[in-house]
């Protein structure tokens, strides 16, 4: 049973998002993400300071074998980049809810957070076996 | 009682670690000549080059040692994939190392170089032959070389007629990575052809897809399904009457060895792989050699130098030239002779019906295989392959066994493992490729192994995970490989 | 088919074909390839019929004995592939069918020669140049060069380049050939560019030159950073036994051709590239790279072929090149020569080259009529030097054939009526005075 967090927004292309404070947001990938991924290896990210447009590219993960597309799931402007994924991107795997987060995000609007699934409804979108 | 193995547990050195101060592998005559005025301190280096110092024997025997960790088709069956991994005669090492080969300056005088023109222009024609086109270039140094040439003429055709919007190359989903990314360095964008449900092309596809932006398409045949793609002159027509070109990439030519010319099909330029169909060493990773052959439309834009011949009143004569349009150098200097060697040197040893044999038995060889495997595997595309077979490990994975643990269980009986999950339409994919080199035994006893496997798949899977259980070293921690490079050492 | 083909590369007898059919349950081999339309099937094809070894072997020392290679007659060709000794421990390990017959390293478990090999190439290239990392190798120094240009245009986002107008025309045309299509513009300056617009990629010069001279690396290299561009080098190895490594003048990547480290001129090929550059920009190397790992399960440590997703087979049209089947063998050719000459021997190598070259330059230069490095006579060199005297570049060539020796590339295109002379250690005192008494007898009374 993949674990997913019920203080978390998410997207279809498995990216998560909690709130820090009213106008940020963290985001990672979920544990259903990694799991598909395998070993991480690298995870190119915006820079602080980019902007980022929801559900558009924002970067890249990295396996062995494979290069997954990350989207972003909100439109801001990131504040913060974790940069210990630079040497151990094996946190993505280890622990993607936590030590394994991506950006820190300040939103543009918080409107935009509606157009995410819910911890249910992801949940529900997992069992229906399209993604 | 014997104990356990003493080497088994000794650590693995490199040449810095057998490196002691002092030691030299090499001597050289003292300066014969006055010592002459160096050059200012300011652009000398300060220190020595920090390589190993070490003795003759401790180079001779590390290397020596290091090979004999390889698998190579002199000692193993090599069944690789789309890799052509066939018997590489002697003779055609030696013929390379004749004096006046190996040891020929590339910008040596004309008259100095007659006999190696001599025999690219008959390895041009040879290969023009084959192929059925009009045109070859010797000049691109491997495979993925050849398919640059090739979509970079695509393009200069295209511009030279004013059709500069047309920037799409079609590329099968079964393709190798090399065609997207070399229509990509080519500057053209891709756009993907599905397979259908019998391992062909989408014809439709290919229709919706021919437009006006369409400059081509770059076809691999057989494809690396191992399939001779039935629609494939259809397809031809649809690409041309849309004003496209098709280039084929020829990995798979071993199967077809005279026995249909490429140009007949309706392709226009082709590369070949002289390290695969005609039996050039691979040598872990190369060299390889991947000449162009093109049709008339083409001609005038190949890869300099071509060579052409001339008859004067001093006899025959052979030159490097320049096509008209060349979409210029691809190298340094004219391909890479060693290997040209070699190509020609098999073309000769089998004339044409030699060559038919080459791929009547690498095609027999295969389907003696895919027909002696398919009750207990189960194969991507139930038909009669070409010189390979793709078989789908799905059924396996589903109980835990994947095609790569099935490959690392041969290794165990000796076995160098086919192509695994390439090509990426194919799930769990194990692609074979047996050549025409091996003989009946070697096959039957690769069937029985692969069978015997197919068992234990069931019965013992431990074993399979846990393999390769007797090759030099483990499987080995590829994400930390790439998570902490240690790319190199310091001597 | 012919009935009772008998060939020492193909071991069936037609009785196991039989068999064989039978079991695939078809009648005749013809019947597997009934998928090729019949009207293309079988076609005519004419090829030289077949020899035996025998006859092959007599055929192709005849067409070899045509040529006239190093060794014949005395040489002082250069120019980008160059005579060196090779010791015999060389060939005899390469000729090795373990590495010689081995695909690329896929499998690790069954490859760790080929990828140990290669990590020792790696480690002495990076030695060589001092750079921080180098991959396995590319097709050869023309084709390193021209992806060491793609890879800065990737790294700055810019797509204007700019090459010194000193830098090999081979080079240069491979350059166009791969940079044009990507339409990046090519810039070519002179050697003493002194200022580079913003929008410029990178510099890229040849160390030493084309003309074998040596650049004023210190003073480029800070002119291209001043603009946030790359510094690219392209080296002559075995110079850099003398000189000081690139990474001494901020060099970002450095490319090359290894061809002069134990490898046989052969025509021209096969070669091998170097590609190095600082770590920082790793992730955007072309080609192989093989790193050093340990087991999943056990102690010991292993190579494998690392950092995958930068390539075709993976990343497909978003790869940083197109390049697959390289040239490992040269490869580990050029390692195990490094490994015998160690540090002490590429520096010995490289004081004969200087020191020979440097005195058949100074005897041919007090030939009446004669001139050494006439474009550039207060700048320093390594072992090639140009030459011109009292009558045409293509007189003096002939007339020291006509005397048995082979020396100097025309390069008018960069100085008129220069020829290019490259001396190396293979060139005894002997070969040289020759040299000089050939030209000697050309001079101006």
């Amino acid at each position: 049973m993949t674990m997913i967090p019920t203080d978390c927004y998410y997207t279809k292309e498995h990216e998560w998002v909690r709130l820090d404070g009213a106008t940020f947001v963290v985001i990672g990938i979920t544990e259903f993400a990694q799991d598909q991924l395998g070993d991480v290896i690298y995870v190119n990210l915006p820079e602080i300071g980019s902007e980022i447009q929801q559900f558009a590219q924002m970067g890249e993960a990295e396996s062995v074998k494979a290069v997954s597309d990350l989207f972003s799931p909100v439109t801001g402007t990131v504040v913060e980049v974790n940069s210990n994924l630079q040497d151990t991107p094996e946190l993505v795997n280890q622990d993607p809810y936590g030590e394994g987060w991506m950006l820190k995000v300040e939103l543009s609007g918080t409107e935009q957070l509606s157009k995410l699934l819910s911890s249910d409804q992801y949940s529900d979108f997992l069992d229906s076996g399209e993604h | 009682m014997v104990d356990d193995n003493p080497l088994k547990h000794s650590k693995n050195r490199t040449l810095g670690d057998l490196s002691v101060s002092g030691r030299s592998g090499i001597q050289f005559p003292s300066l014969d000549v006055p010592e002459q005025e160096g050059l200012p301190k300011e652009l000398l280096r300060e220190e020595y080059v920090k390589l190993p110092e070490l003795s003759e024997l401790d180079v001779v025997r590390y290397f020596t040692n290091l090979s004999q960790k390889n698998f190579s088709v002199d000692t193993n069956f090599y069944p690789l994939g789309s890799c052509s991994m066939k018997y590489n005669p002697k003779i055609n090492d030696a013929v390379a190392s004749l004096p006046g080969f190996a040891r020929l300056h590339p910008l040596q005088e004309n008259a100095f170089i007659q006999g190696s023109l001599e025999l690219m222009y008959e390895l041009q024609s040879s290969l023009m032959e084959l192929t059925g086109f009009s045109g070859s270039s010797l000049a691109t140094l491997a495979g993925a070389h050849g398919e640059l040439a090739g979509v970079l003429m695509i393009k200069a055709y295209h511009e030279s007629n004013g059709d500069s919007q047309r920037n799409v190359i079609l590329i099968p989903d079964s393709a190798h990575g090399t065609n997207p990314a070399s229509a990509a360095m080519a500057g053209f964008s891709v756009a993907t052809i599905p397979s259908d449900s019998n391992g062909n092309m989408d014809v439709d596809a290919v229709r919706s897809l021919a437009k006006d932006n369409l400059a081509g398409a770059m076809i691999t045949l057989p494809s690396t399904l191992g399939l001779f793609d039935t629609s494939i002159v259809e397809i031809c027509q649809i690409i041309h009457e849309a004003g496209g070109l098709i280039y084929c990439d020829g990995a798979n030519m071993n199967a077809i060895l005279g026995r249909v010319r490429l140009s007949d099909l309706g392709f226009d330029v082709v590369h070949l792989n002289l390290h695969k169909t005609l039996s050039t060493p691979h040598g872990g990773g190369g060299p390889g050699s991947g000449p162009v052959c093109v049709g008339e439309k083409l001609l005038t834009f190949l890869p300099s130098p071509v060579v052409t011949k001339s008859n004067g009143k001093e006899g025959t004569h052979f030159n490097l030239s320049d096509p008209v349009n060349s979409i210029g150098k691809v190298a340094a200097f004219h391909g890479n002779f060693g290997v040209l060697v070699r190509a020609y040197a098999f073309v000769r040893a089998l004339g044409l019906t030699g060559l038919r044999h080459v791929s009547g038995d690498a095609v027999l060889n295969a389907n003696y295989i895919l027909s002696s495997l398919k009750d207990v595997y189960k194969v991507a595309f139930d038909r009669k392959c070409m010189h390979e077979l793709v078989l789908s490990l799905s059924p396996q994975k589903s109980k835990g066994v994947k095609a790569l643990d099935v490959s690392k269980r041969l290794i165990d009986y000796g076995i160098h493992p086919p192509t695994m999950y390439f090509p990426l339409v194919v799930e769990e994919a194990l692609m074979i490729e047996p050549t025409e080199s091996e003989t009946k035994e070697t096959l039957d006893s690769f069937i029985e192994i692969m069978r015997k496997i197919a068992i234990e798949c069931e019965e013992n899977p431990d074993v399979i995970l846990s393999a390769p259980n007797f090759a030099p070293i483990g499987r080995l921690d590829e994400a930390m490989a790439a998570r902490r490079p240690n790319l190199r050492q310091v001597y | 088919m012919t009935e009772n083909f008998v060939h020492s590369y193909i071991p069936h007898t037609d009785s196991e074909r039989r068999e064989m059919l039978n079991s695939i349950g078809v009648n005749h081999l013809e019947d597997l390839f009934l998928e090729i339309p019949e009207r293309y099937r079988d076609p005519d094809i004419k090829l030289a019929p077949s020899l035996t070894e025998m006859e092959l072997l007599q055929e192709l020392e005849f067409l070899s004995a045509k040529n006239v290679q190093v060794g014949k007659m005395p040489s002082f060709l250069g120019g980008g592939a160059y005579s060196h000794f090779i010791p015999s421990a060389v060939s005899a390990l390469t000729s090795r069918g373990e590495f010689l017959t081995s695909y690329t390293p896929y499998q690790p478990e069954v490859s760790q020669g080929t990828l140990q090999a290669t990590y020792e190439f790696q480690s002495m290239v990076c030695e060589l140049t001092g750079m921080d990392v180098a991959n396995a190798g590319m097709y050869d120094g023309a084709t390193a060069f021209a992806e060491a240009a793609l890879m800065a245009c990737r790294l700055t986002k810019r797509y204007r380049v700019y090459v010194l107008e000193s830098v090999n025309s081979n080079y240069l045309a491979v350059l166009k050939t791969y940079l044009v299509p990507q339409s990046v513009e090519i810039v070519i300056v002179p050697d003493n560019v002194n200022q580079v617009d913003e929008d410029v990629a990178c510099l890229l010069v040849q160390y030493p030159d084309a003309l074998g001279t040596i650049p004023n690396l210190s003073s480029l290299g800070k002119l291209i950073h001043a603009v946030g561009g790359l510094f690219v080098v392209s080296v002559y190895p075995v110079a850099l036994g003398i000189l000081k490594p690139p990474s001494e003048y901020e060099a970002d990547i450095v490319t090359g051709e290894c061809q002069s480290l134990g490898v046989p001129l052969s025509f021209g090929g096969p070669y091998v590239g170097m590609f190095a550059c600082k770590s920082e920009h790793l992730r955007q190397i072309p080609g192989r790279i093989v790193g050093k790992t340990n087991e999943s399960h056990g102690g010991k440590e292993g190579f494998v072929l690392t950092l995958q997703t930068r390539e075709q087979h993976i990343r497909r049209e978003k790869a940083t090149s197109n390049i697959c089947t390289s040239e490992a063998l040269i490869a580990t050719a050029v390692a195990i020569h490094l490994a015998l000459l160690g540090p002490k021997g590429i520096k010995q190598v490289a004081q004969l080259c200087y020191n020979k070259a440097h005195y058949a330059a100074k005897c041919i230069g007090e030939i009446p009529g004669f001139f050494i490095n006439p474009h550039a006579p207060d700048k320093y060199w390594f072992n090639e030097f140009v030459v011109t005297g009292p009558k045409s570049a293509d007189h003096i060539q002939k007339n020291l054939y006509d005397q048995g020796i082979v020396g100097g590339i025309k390069i008018s295109n960069l100085v008129k009526d220069g020829l290019l002379f490259c001396v190396t250690e293979v060139n005894s005192k002997q070969e040289i005075d020759s040299l000089v008494r050939a030209l000697d007898s050309m001079k101006e009374l």
